[in-house]
């Protein structure tokens, strides 16, 4: 079993940060397997296996999102450059760079010297001892 | 920043580590009712009221030829612990200091918990509905025989099976309750705990605050807790000796099936 997820040594990691590294994880997996399913869709010509796939890649996409709404919950900064950038219309390399800008030089929630939203970052303990 | 002023608080970034990582520590084994019932947030600060998807009709119009409805929400409540640190003690911790005295944040954190598990299982008057007061059952008794436990649990599964709420169940102990299962053994040597485990197939929770026990149904959709802003540690104010800071959070809690817990009393 490995434990690449974490980069520091997991005992010295604070409980949240170590599920934040998790749904990372998690979420690349998603990604990763996003881009198969693409790849084998794009070469398979069996239209029953096509819609097996297709199904299975919607799974993919579901887990993505679902993954990527976790950690932006508990980072306020990232939210708040992705709404700047997600499913609008026009530039999106100019759509980035305002949220970006927006964010750490406004009074956003990743702007210097902020904590992000301050909190301890507990949230759900379901599945924690006692 | 936010409303919290942390900036403002005369502490360095690793005083504030300190801090953050404490309370953590002295929260996280205190808080039991996140451990039994559905969690979402947080969604901040400025969140004010949860959706019930429920409305009021008004009996007067605004005009003729139209009705009128309006929606119910349910408030969040904001709850904060106010504890006071020795400046100098603070200074010790940047220092390297390994026994900073952090007694008050210690215990702002337990009363917070207690709250938290309180309003959740026992209600808060005129804001919150709890567990305990929704459970439409008879409250059986655990008593003081602690190897008889197993009869009033299994009683209470076998309620929530009758009425249809399906499993895995919790176990919410208070302090003295737990304590009890805790250092039991019944007849043979079997661990009460592994009994109780057995019986519900789900945790058994130290909940300090709770009165008795509670058992619940964690299959989900029945007891939603909805975080606005999370716990946090805020600034207040300081001088020379001391910093005056406090653990706030602001949450709701609703009850949406009160038929899926059974509350023994102790």
């Amino acid at each position: 079993m490995g434990f690449d997820q974490y980069h520091e040594p997991p005992d010295e990691l604070p409980p949240a940060t170590r599920t934040f590294a998790r749904l990372c994880a998690s979420l690349t997996e998603e990604a990763e397997a996003i881009g198969w399913y693409e790849q084998r869709i794009a070469v398979e010509t069996d239209p029953e296996a096509l819609a097996v796939m297709r199904d299975a890649q919607g799974e993919e996409f579901k887990h993505f999102a679902m993954d990527l709404e976790f950690l932006m919950r508990r980072t306020p900064a990232w939210r708040e450059i992705a709404q700047g950038i997600l499913f609008q219309t026009g530039d999106i390399v100019e759509h980035g760079e305002e949220a970006e800008a927006e964010t750490f030089e406004g009074d956003g929630p990743g702007a210097e010297g902020d904590l992000g939203d301050g909190s301890l970052g507990i949230g759900a303990l379901r599945g924690v001892a006692l | 920043m936010n409303h919290l002023l942390r900036e403002k608080a005369p502490i360095s970034d690793a005083g504030w580590n300190m801090l953050d990582e404490e309370a953590r520590e002295r929260l996280t084994p205190a808080l039991a009712a996140r451990k039994l019932v559905d969690f979402s947030g947080p969604n901040g600060w400025e969140y004010s009221a949860t959706n019930l998807g429920r409305v009021n009709r008004l009996t007067a119009a605004p005009s003729e030829g139209v009705s009128g409805l309006q929606r119910r929400v349910l408030p969040l409540v904001e709850v904060r612990a106010d504890f006071e640190l020795s400046r100098a003690e603070l200074r010790d911790g940047d220092r390297g200091a390994e026994d900073v005295d952090l007694e008050a944040l210690d215990k702002a954190a337990h009363q917070i918990a207690v709250a938290e598990n309180v309003a959740v299982f026992h209600g808060w008057k005129d804001a919150i509905t709890g567990i305990v007061e929704a459970s439409p059952y008879k409250q059986a008794t655990l008593g003081k025989v602690t190897d008889q436990y197993p009869r009033p649990v299994a009683g209470a599964v076998e309620e929530l099976l009758c009425n249809g709420i399906s499993g895995p169940y919790g176990l919410a102990l208070g302090r003295e309750q737990y304590r009890r299962v805790v250092e039991t053994a019944e007849h043979g040597g079997y661990p009460l705990l592994d009994h109780l485990h057995k019986i519900l197939e789900g945790p058994i929770v130290w909940a300090p605050g709770v009165k008795g026990a509670v058992v619940v149904s964690l299959r989900g959709g029945d007891f939603l807790f909805e975080s606005g802003q999370d716990l946090a540690i805020g600034y207040d104010s300081h001088d020379g000796e001391a910093v005056r800071l406090y653990l706030e959070q602001s949450f709701s809690f609703h009850v949406a099936t009160p038929e899926a817990a059974v509350a023994l009393k102790a």
